[in-house]
């Protein structure tokens, strides 16, 4: 059987229509004063899951989990977790703890105290709270620092006390806003992992607000895009990637082209999109059969390829343009080609080999082609 | 030429405050100690010896050598002093502790309040200001005396049958000192507690507290260093209050404020009352010294 993209995990309760999602969002609609956050959305989390909500700055994605832990009530609609409905319980008594995007650590209180508060809180005998916060601290790297005040830590370091912290109770749901900002790449990487192992080996299921899509890619069983209070798409990272399903999302997720035109027919199971002169392009129908429309074509960077000789059934996912740009990165080569109406297209080649006979320039006459499954249509 | 008036700016800056130290606080604190190691005297000034300039060194040497600690020691044989100081560092501190309990629910509130009226309940604490403080303090003889409003009020609710006797006491003390101080107490509380995160008691509530937990394991820590200064701020002035004492408290309110003055106007006894003055400065000072030092160790730490 095909599949999108590659999979991490075997795990995909959201495909079994009896399971009973974890957490549940029902129409909820947050307002402050006449100002629309969260709109009308409705969203299932399962048992276990690694949830992302990525969207741009000022979508509402913290205020979802502000709601989620508590802080905030919804306008209207409610919030079932656990099969609980969560209206008009306080935070204290939610399963849930949050690791605050301002990390919030207790200013008057060593690194050690922060992340043993929440066990304190809870009468843990004390060798057991030791023993965990000692664990915690390991986690995340700190064993150096347990005795400082959060004012003698740096960025980063506050960062992971305030991830200790959240995670030192082992709640049944961890909300994280934007936990791994403040790290540099290398123990970002690292700490993504860790994370991941963590939250399999405890069974918890995590909620991640992010803006950094990679991150989210890496981390996440489904991610949940965000635009103006509303959720766009929820997917796995290979679906959102490979089969957006709309403009936005498309343009959100990853390097994108995307080709306009009309369609003209459909024959065989295949649809022609007229872009311009010279170039239809030929792709599968899908459920999409509506003659006549506009439409939009997307394709990633690294599904065209880019060459001198001109391919068969040229014309047909294929045409000719000019050579604008070329960015060599290293692991790829990325190619910006001028089509004769004036668009540009990207396209990325990997640089399997060392060297190349005979490489492109600039200002050359190149064919782009495409498989017509390579791409997607778009509805909007 | 610039770097030349930067540096004389540089050194104005810290050379003005110390000179204002120096010339309004730390002369009149030895021309004080001067006068409080002297003998009274039936002259104009009321005390000798009085140095005179035209005698030269000879006429310092014998100056310096007629200072004494004598009236030091008096304060420690009338034992008089010593209970006045007691009863004042009681009262101050009793009033003082009152002040926070009225204070704190007050700045709290302040600091919850939407930030648009902030600016309002600000002036309004600082409102009593605009009006004399002795006037303030008549004002409370009107309500507190057996046929005064409050009385008035009581005995109207039915609440009391027979006057209640509040004026020339302790209690007319303390509820003087609690109302003057106020604005002291609640200006640095609300200062402290306004530019608490709130986030914090988010986090702490998240972790398992509830409101009220929140509140006594993160608000009252972090406000301690608002709850320090209003203390001080009020406790200070309280130790050494005349005007309340005298107005509104009874002959049974021993304050040294009361003592100094009576040394100082009706016995016109200068060099006595200054040394009531010296220790009442040393009684404050030194805790607030070892205080803060122990508090800038425990900063340091
Ligand atoms: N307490 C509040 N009062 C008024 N408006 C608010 C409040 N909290 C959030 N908002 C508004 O709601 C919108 C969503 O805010 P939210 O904090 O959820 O964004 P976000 O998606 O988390 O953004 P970011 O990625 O920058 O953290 C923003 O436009 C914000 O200005
Ligand atoms: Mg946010």
């Amino acid at each position: 059987m095909k599949s999108l993209g590659s999979i991490r995990r075997s795990f995909a309760p959201w495909t079994d229509p009896s399971a009973k999602p974890y957490i549940s969002f029902r129409n909820v609609t947050k307002k402050f004063g006449t100002f629309v956050a969260v709109d009308d959305l409705s969203l299932d989390i399962y048992h276990r899951e690694f949830f992302a909500l990525l969207g741009a700055s000022g979508c509402g994605k913290s205020t979802l989990l502000r709601m989620l832990a508590g802080f905030e009530q919804p306008t209207s609609g409610e919030i079932i977790l656990d099969g609980v409905n969560m209206a008009g319980t306080p935070p204290y008594r939610r399963p849930v703890n949050m690791m605050f995007q301002s990390y919030a650590l207790f200013p008057h209180m060593t690194v050690e105290k922060n992340i043993a508060f929440g066990l304190k809180q809870d009468g843990m005998p004390k060798n057991e709270i030791a023993e965990r916060v000692a664990q915690m601290l390991k986690l995340v790297k700190l064993e150096k620092f347990a005795t400082r005040k959060p004012h003698q830590l740096s960025g980063g370091q506050r960062q992971r006390v305030a991830l200790a912290r959240s995670l030192a109770k082992r709640p049944k749901v961890l909300l994280l806003d934007e936990p791994l900002g403040a790290l540099d790449k290398k123990l970002r990487e690292e700490t993504q992992f860790e994370l991941m192992d963590l939250q399999q080996d405890l069974g918890l299921t995590f909620v991640i607000v992010t803006h950094d899509q990679e991150e989210a890619m890496t981390m996440a069983d489904r991610i949940a895009v965000m635009s103006a209070g509303k959720v766009n798409q929820v997917a796995t990272p290979a679906e959102i990637y490979e089969a957006p399903n709309s403009r936005f999302v498309a343009d959100f997720i990853g390097d994108v082209n995307i080709f306009d035109g009309l369609v003209t027919s459909s024959a065989n199971g295949m649809l022609d999109i007229a872009v311009g002169e010279g170039f239809t392009i030929r792709t599968p129908i899908g459920n999409m059969d509506v003659r006549g429309a506009a439409r939009g074509f997307a394709i990633r960077p690294e599904k065209i390829r880019v060459s001198r000789e001109v391919p068969p059934d040229a014309g047909i996912n294929s045409v000719k343009g000019e050579m604008w740009d070329i960015a060599y990165l290293g692991d790829m080569t990325v190619y910006i080609v001028k089509l004769p109406n004036g668009q540009t297209v990207k396209a990325s080649s990997l640089n399997a080999q060392r060297s190349v006979e005979n490489p492109l320039g600039y200002d050359e006459d190149v064919w782009i082609s495409f498989d017509g499954d390579a791409g997607v249509l778009l509805k909007d | 030429m610039v770097r030349l008036v930067n540096g004389i700016f540089n050194r104005l800056v810290i050379v003005i405050p110390f000179g204002w130290l120096l010339i309004f606080f730390l002369v009149p604190f030895v021309i004080v100690l001067r006068i409080s190691m002297s003998q009274t005297a039936i002259a104009m000034p009321p005390y000798t010896p009085v140095f005179d300039i035209a005698t030269g060194w000879e006429g310092l040497k014998d100056f310096l050598s007629q200072l004494s600690l004598d009236n030091f020691l008096y304060l420690t044989q009338d034992s008089l002093y010593l209970k006045a100081y007691i009863s004042s560092v009681t009262i101050a501190f009793f009033s003082t502790l009152l002040t926070l309990l009225v204070g704190y629910p007050i700045a709290y509130a302040m600091a919850q309040a939407p930030r648009t009226i902030r600016p309002t309940l600000l002036m309004l604490v600082i409102l009593p200001f605009w009006t004399s403080f002795l006037i303030r303090v008549y004002a409370w003889i009107a309500i507190l005396k057996p046929e005064g409003f409050l009385n008035q009020i009581l005995l109207y609710l039915g609440i009391i049958h027979e006057p209640l006797i509040i004026l020339n006491t302790n209690t007319a003390v303390y509820i003087g000192i609690v109302y003057s101080y106020l604005p002291f107490m609640v200006l640095p509380l609300y200062s402290a507690l306004e530019k608490l995160d709130g986030t914090l008691i988010e986090a702490a509530e998240d972790l398992g507290c509830t409101r009220f937990q929140a509140f006594w394991k993160v608000t009252f820590p972090l406000s301690l260093p608002g709850v320090v200064a209003g203390f001080l701020l009020v406790f200070i002035p309280a130790t050494g209050e005349f005007v309340i004492p005298d107005l509104l408290g009874g002959s049974e309110t021993l304050m040294i404020g009361k003592t100094l003055w009576a040394e100082f106007f009706s016995n016109r006894d200068w060099p006595v009352s200054s040394a009531v003055a010296i220790v009442l400065l040393l009684v404050l000072v030194i805790p607030i010294a070892l205080f803060q030092n122990a508090q800038a160790k425990a900063q340091g730490e």
